[in-house]
């Protein structure tokens, strides 16, 4: 069983272990790798490598903008899987993809999932495919030694969390609130009650907390009662605000996930 | 054969499903528990009646087409007048069915997503007649061309909220309905417009819609002494009004169903004929038939009707399709206008432009059968909404 990225995960403990979510062709295809490298250095603990979608219906606006930028630019599934392969010629980070079922069932499951094993992806997300649709994904996942990586809302009960743990590999992850990416947290101590709840109900994989969260603040707050977090929504706005002020992406990649890792 | 589907995982076949975030699938099941319940609650099933009867104005006409039935010399025809539901459309059959759905589980807010606007206008109508607020998601670019409909849902007390990702259409639309119904889940209820979405979504407005088909057996029955025609014949967007048509005669073997798809400017061009040649896919919670490219990102459609411009169809049309029970042909936008003009002129009926498409293939098809038979077109809406779409098309078509 692939265990490197549960590994990457229980290593970084006491600190909170950190998954940074980067959509591949974003801001442009010949940055991604680099981008990979820049977060590898600034003290990720694993990366989400977003497969871009015409129709992302989990994401919130950051999101959405760079899936449609990196498709304009000629972003695809063989690119995306090549990228991968090249991050871990150098690297033994680990490597989950996160994207949506139809691009993955339209280059074939087995495909993909063979295609992931050879480039050395650890493991897969996808949204909108829940535990009742995923016995196809699943069977070629472990076909292929790859984790499966499901979500759980804060609408979950608990007995279904408990069938979704039972089914993941990698981690479980945790969406902190019922909402689609980016989403402002409303009430941080409603996610930490929830979060704490879902983690003490979760036994078979570590539990991480995606979706809105920003600051090192709130790294800390909720890497206090799960395993660590993930952070997507605001890497797409530092780089867009890199950008506009026509500063190194690169070095501004480095610089947000270092603080966000190390607080510095 | 009984047809029995979808099966209890809300699957047609391989197709349907429910290919949702996981935070919406609590509230399915919960969607799924009360639609059971109620569906076989007598309560229930006498409020949905007396609203469908004294508010939504059923039942509908079924008006036998003298001239068209002359005209083509074949298959005598018969007009399912869905045209006469209020509003306009045979949409607010299933919004009717959702509302008060959506009041028994205690929801107070409804959302909704629009093409043509037709749908949105049906969802304002109902959520004004309980007093519900309404938030309809329109695609930017369909704002511009239905404007009227705009005026419609906001006079109903609907806000109508732009779309402006994407193609700017309904599947953008559709998307921003998702994202809404995923972050307040909670309160809201979303009315989706047709047979299409994650389980129970397809089924359950499919049985909203049911009672086009019931009623046309009975009707029938009255007039011809026959409780089935030889062929029905319906527009496919999403496929609502034509599985509403369709489902209470798919047991019959001795029923012919067609159902008729937007080619746009034809095959080769633009178009929404999503069953004649897209590719099985998942969009917005189901498996089904899907305009797509390699790579399977989502194509756009293109119609002139505003109500087929959607790459995806009802997933249980797919199977139907793939089981040979349902045979799925298309028209062109040429092809749709001019049947426009023609019913116009020779019934006195100004169809809209996506029922239009069902009347563009009728000549063929009645040509080709006997006196003696029968064929029931589902007149699924009128066209007061289309004018300045038709307008501008004949203008540039005759100069
Ligand atoms: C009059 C009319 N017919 C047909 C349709 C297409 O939808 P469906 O295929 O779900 O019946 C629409 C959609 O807006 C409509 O307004």
């Amino acid at each position: 069983m692939n265990d490197r990225l549960a590994r990457a995960i229980r290593r970084s403990a006491p600190d909170p272990a950190l998954g940074m979510f980067l959509t591949c062709g974003f801001p442009s295809p010949g940055e991604t790798l680099g981008l990979m490298h820049a977060m590898e250095e600034g003290g990720a603990d694993f990366i989400e490598l977003g497969m871009p979608f015409s129709d992302p219906l989990a994401e919130g606006g950051p999101i959405q903008r760079s899936s449609a930028r990196a498709l304009a630019a000629g972003m695809t599934m063989q690119r995306t899987l090549q990228t991968a392969a090249a991050f871990r010629q150098t690297s033994t980070l680990p490597v989950v993809l996160m994207g949506y079922a139809n691009p993955v069932m339209r280059y074939g499951l087995g495909n993909f999932f063979a295609a992931c094993h050879s480039s050395g992806v650890d493991g897969i997300i996808l949204p909108d495919v829940p535990v009742e649709e995923a016995d196809p994904f699943l069977e070629e996942a472990s076909r292929q030694d790859v984790n499966l990586i499901f979500l759980v809302s804060p609408l979950t009960p608990e007995a279904r969390l408990r069938r979704i743990d039972s089914l993941s590999s990698g981690f479980v992850y945790a969406v902190s609130v019922a909402g689609v990416t980016g989403a402002e947290l409303p009430d941080p101590d409603d996610v930490v009650r929830y979060v704490a709840a879902a983690r003490h109900a979760t036994k078979a994989n570590p539990l991480l907390v995606g979706f809105g969260i920003r600051t090192r603040e709130d790294v800390l707050r909720y890497a206090a009662v799960s395993d660590g977090c993930i952070v997507g929504s605001e890497l797409v706005r530092e780089i867009e605000r890199a950008e506009s002020e026509s500063r190194s992406v690169k070095e501004r990649v480095r610089q947000f996930v270092h603080m966000l890792k190390h607080g510095v | 054969m009984t047809y029995n589907a979808p099966d209890s995982t809300g699957h047609f076949g391989p197709y349907g499903g429910q290919f949702v975030p996981e935070t919406l699938i609590p509230a399915l099941d919960e969607l799924r528990a009360a639609y059971a319940e109620l569906a076989g609650d007598a309560s229930f099933q006498d409020e949905l009646s007396s609203m469908l009867r004294d508010y939504v104005g059923r039942p509908t006409a079924l008006t036998y087409a003298s001239r068209l039935t002359e005209a083509f010399g074949g298959a005598r025809i018969y007009l399912k007048r869905e045209d006469l539901c209020h509003t306009g459309a045979h949409k607010i059959n299933n919004t009717a069915g959702q509302i008060l759905l959506a009041r028994r589980m205690g929801k107070r807010r409804i959302i909704a997503e629009t093409g043509a606007g037709q749908h949105g206008v049906a969802t304002a109508t109902v959520c004004a007649r309980f007093g519900m607020p309404c938030v309809v998601y329109m695609g930017a670019e369909d704002m511009e061309r239905q404007e009227l409909n705009v005026l419609r849902m906001r006079l109903l007390g609907a806000e109508v909220r732009p779309a402006t990702s994407g193609s700017r259409t309904l599947k953008d639309a559709t998307n921003e309905a998702i994202r809404d119904w995923v972050t307040n889940v909670r309160d809201t209820f979303y009315i989706i417009g047709s047979v299409v979405g994650p389980h129970p979504y397809p089924m359950m407005v499919r049985d909203f819609h049911a009672i086009i088909g019931q009623e046309t057996s009975r009707q029938l029955q009255e007039q011809v002494g026959r409780d089935a025609p030889d062929v029905l014949l319906a527009c496919v967007g999403g496929g609502s009004n034509a599985i509403g048509l369709f489902y209470p005669f798919l047991d019959r073997d001795d029923v012919r169903c067609i159902g008729v798809e937007a080619s746009g400017e034809g095959l080769g061009g633009r178009h929404a004929a999503t069953l004649t040649l897209g590719e099985p896919g998942v969009l917005h919670g189901a498996l089904s038939y899907l305009l797509q490219n390699a790579e399977g990102q989502v194509e756009l459609a293109h119609s002139i009707s505003a109500g087929l411009d959607y790459p995806g169809v009802g997933p249980e049309h797919a199977f139907l399709k793939d089981s040979g029970r349902v045979t799925y042909v298309s028209a062109t936008d040429e092809e749709a206008v001019r049947a426009l003009e023609q019913v116009s002129e020779l019934e006195g009926i100004i169809p809209a432009l996506e029922t239009a498409h069902a009347f563009a293939r009728l000549p063929d098809i009645a040509a080709g059968m006997s006196s003696s038979e029968l064929i029931v077109v589902n007149c699924s809406g009128r066209g007061d909404k289309d004018m300045g779409t038709i307008s501008q098309y004949i203008q540039e078509r005759d100069q």
